[in-house]
């Protein structure tokens, strides 16, 4: 953990930087926006006449030192750490529709660090800091929200389970409170407490959890990275990879050949896909999740809850909806939509833990396509191509690791060597048995 | 989504829990030169693709019978299914 504090530490003096020379080097490219309070205030009162677009729109260029593969959250924090903290130009990020049109745009924006295992844990402990700090840092309103993350139990060997999972969690300095049935009372009265199946016994609360604007955080690092010269290339989809003599040499894309030095693959759901171009099997299968939100509501749930005996967890959105989910469709997909089964199933679990939510109206579902790893665990690690780095896996946890995934991403890609907290993620670790798996159920995608 | 059984006719998807790969059925030999790498392979990697794909499904709520669905992953039509007995009998499985 050492180490991560010493990174701490440099996105912390990069954040300085903001205000000094970053913003220099971006006047150059553009007159750089800076947002405040003062700013909305100006703005309001001139017409909003002020406002300019978030990025530019550049053409690719014949070549790039770094190219990142996938605009989603991941790909994006990648290149701005991979820009801002470690210093390095020439950077494209292509992408195939527009930036945040993948899983970052279309999660449930929880984020947290209450994970068991010690390959996982100090990672998404790192995450949870850099969310904390991250607002100051790209100079832009995520919403990340500390409104606390409360995984109910309902058996004794559960709260065993929670309780060593708390001590994990302490261990790799994050927060966790084991909460009785009364503790669980004081912060959500209405819970079912008697179902006579699942009564509630208590819960597990990290306080240091909560939610962030989804779209926000993909636009946040956006704008940091264009401002940082990083070229954001939409409506650009990689075909092919150039690989000559075991080495990368550049990418094919529908809008012709870009050569790179070196080529970091954060694609999420399509990982298997673009990984095939390269000749590559993966330990990943591709499955639906889905998600819904409810009509606008008067605010009821401040923080997130999760049922701990069937497949739903719920938040609700600034905006009032009640935002909640459940399990994987099941099967392979890239459909991104899902089958009406799993939607009476979630609508089950809500009506088994919260009756009250049966009085609200569903105004819309929809599904992503989740990167389901063999152990439920992420890869961050470099390729058998030399050159060519991955990042993926995500399951259907990847939102709140998006900052420590794009900072240990860029770290790799930058020095070479594996970030602290992102040692285990090796791509060869399911052949040498070294595998992450939370929940242990074995090389079987659709139970992690 | 609708499975046409080949002995019961059309079944809900949600009668059946689904494996996966219907290479999962060409388990390789553990007594052969390199079984360390090809129970790997067999265990952990996958094609995985986007299109045509030929899958296992177990019809728990039913007949319980092994299944090869094969099925597209981007419009989830089902073009087919197929007793798993028949496909591996037939060393159909690839
Ligand atoms: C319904 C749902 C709920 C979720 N809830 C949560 C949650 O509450 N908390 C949490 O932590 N995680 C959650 N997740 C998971 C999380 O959203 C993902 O793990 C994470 O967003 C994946 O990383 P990403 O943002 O980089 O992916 P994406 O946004 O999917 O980015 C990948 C990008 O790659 C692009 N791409 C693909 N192929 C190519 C190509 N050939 N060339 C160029 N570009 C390409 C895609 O267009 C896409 O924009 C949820 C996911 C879903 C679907």
């Amino acid at each position: 953990m050492a180490s991560a504090d010493k990174d701490l530490a440099v996105a912390d003096k990069s954040r300085r930087r903001i205000g000094g020379i970053h913003r220099n080097e971006a006047k150059k490219v553009r007159c750089a926006v800076r947002y405040s309070g003062l700013r909305v205030l100006i703005e309001g009162l001139t017409g909003h006449k002020g406002w300019r677009p978030l990025w530019r729109d550049p053409q690719p260029k014949p070549a790039y030192d770094y190219i990142i593969i996938g605009g989603g959250g991941h790909g994006l924090a990648t290149a701005y750490y991979l820009a801002r903290t470690f210093g390095k130009a020439r950077i494209a990020v292509l992408e195939k529709g527009w930036l945040g049109s993948g899983n970052i745009g279309r999660n449930t924006t929880i984020i947290r660090s209450n994970y068991l295992l010690p390959g996982n844990e100090p990672f998404y402990e790192f995450s949870m800091k850099l969310w904390e700090g991250l607002e100051q840092e790209f100079n832009f309103n995520a919403m990340v929200s500390q409104r606390g993350i409360l995984n109910l139990l309902h058996t004794d060997g559960q709260r065993d389970a929670y309780r060593r999972r708390g001590n994990a969690m302490l261990f790799a300095g994050a927060d966790a409170e084991l909460l009785d049935r009364e503790g669980v009372r004081a912060m959500y009265p209405w819970l079912n407490f008697d179902n006579a199946r699942f009564p509630i016994k208590g819960g597990l609360l990290q306080r240091r959890a909560g939610t962030a604007r989804h779209d926000g955080v993909a636009w946040g690092y956006a704008r940091g990275a264009d401002l940082a010269g990083v070229d954001l290339i939409q409506n650009c989809e990689v075909t092919g990879f150039r690989i000559e003599n075991g080495r990368i040499r550049g990418v094919e894309t529908s809008r012709g050949y870009i050569g790179a030095g070196k080529v970091g693959v954060a694609v999420a759901g399509s990982t298997g896909r673009v990984m095939a171009m390269a000749g590559m099997r993966m330990p990943i299968e591709s499955h639906v999740l889905q998600a819904f939100v409810s009509e606008g509501l008067k605010p009821t749930i401040p923080g997130v809850i999760t049922f701990g005996a069937g497949h739903f967890y719920v938040s609700q959105s600034d905006k009032g909806g009640l935002v909640f989910g459940g399990d994987l469709d099941g099967y392979n997909s890239y459909a991104q939509r899902g089958n009406m089964a799993v939607i009476e199933d979630v609508a089950e679990g809500g009506m088994a833990l919260m009756p009250m939510i049966g009085r609200a109206r569903l105004l819309r579902a929809w599904g992503g396509i989740m990167d389901m790893s063999m152990d439920g665990s992420p890869i961050i690690d470099r390729t058998p191509v030399e050159g060519l780095y991955l990042n993926g896996g995500w399951c259907y946890g990847g939102f709140k690791a998006t900052p420590a995934s794009g900072y240990a991403f860029a770290h790799l890609l930058a020095t070479g060597a594996p970030h602290d907290t992102a040692r285990g993620y090796r791509l060869d670790r399911f052949e040498r048995g070294y595998v992450i798996d939370e929940k242990g159920v074995g090389a079987q995608p659709n139970l992690h | 989504m609708l499975i046409p059984h080949p002995l019961l006719g059309p079944c809900d998807s949600s009668e059946f829990t689904y494996l996966g790969d219907a290479r999962l059925i060409d388990r390789p030999d553990g007594m052969a030169e390199g079984a360390a790498a090809a129970f790997a392979d067999y265990v952990y990697l996958r094609d995985n693709p986007a299109g045509v794909h030929r899958e296992l499904w177990f019809h728990e709520q039913g007949d319980r019978s092994w299944l090869v669905v094969t099925r597209n992953t981007l419009t989830h039509e089902i073009l087919g299914a197929e007793l798993a007995r028949d496909v591996a009998l037939g060393g159909r499985g690839e």
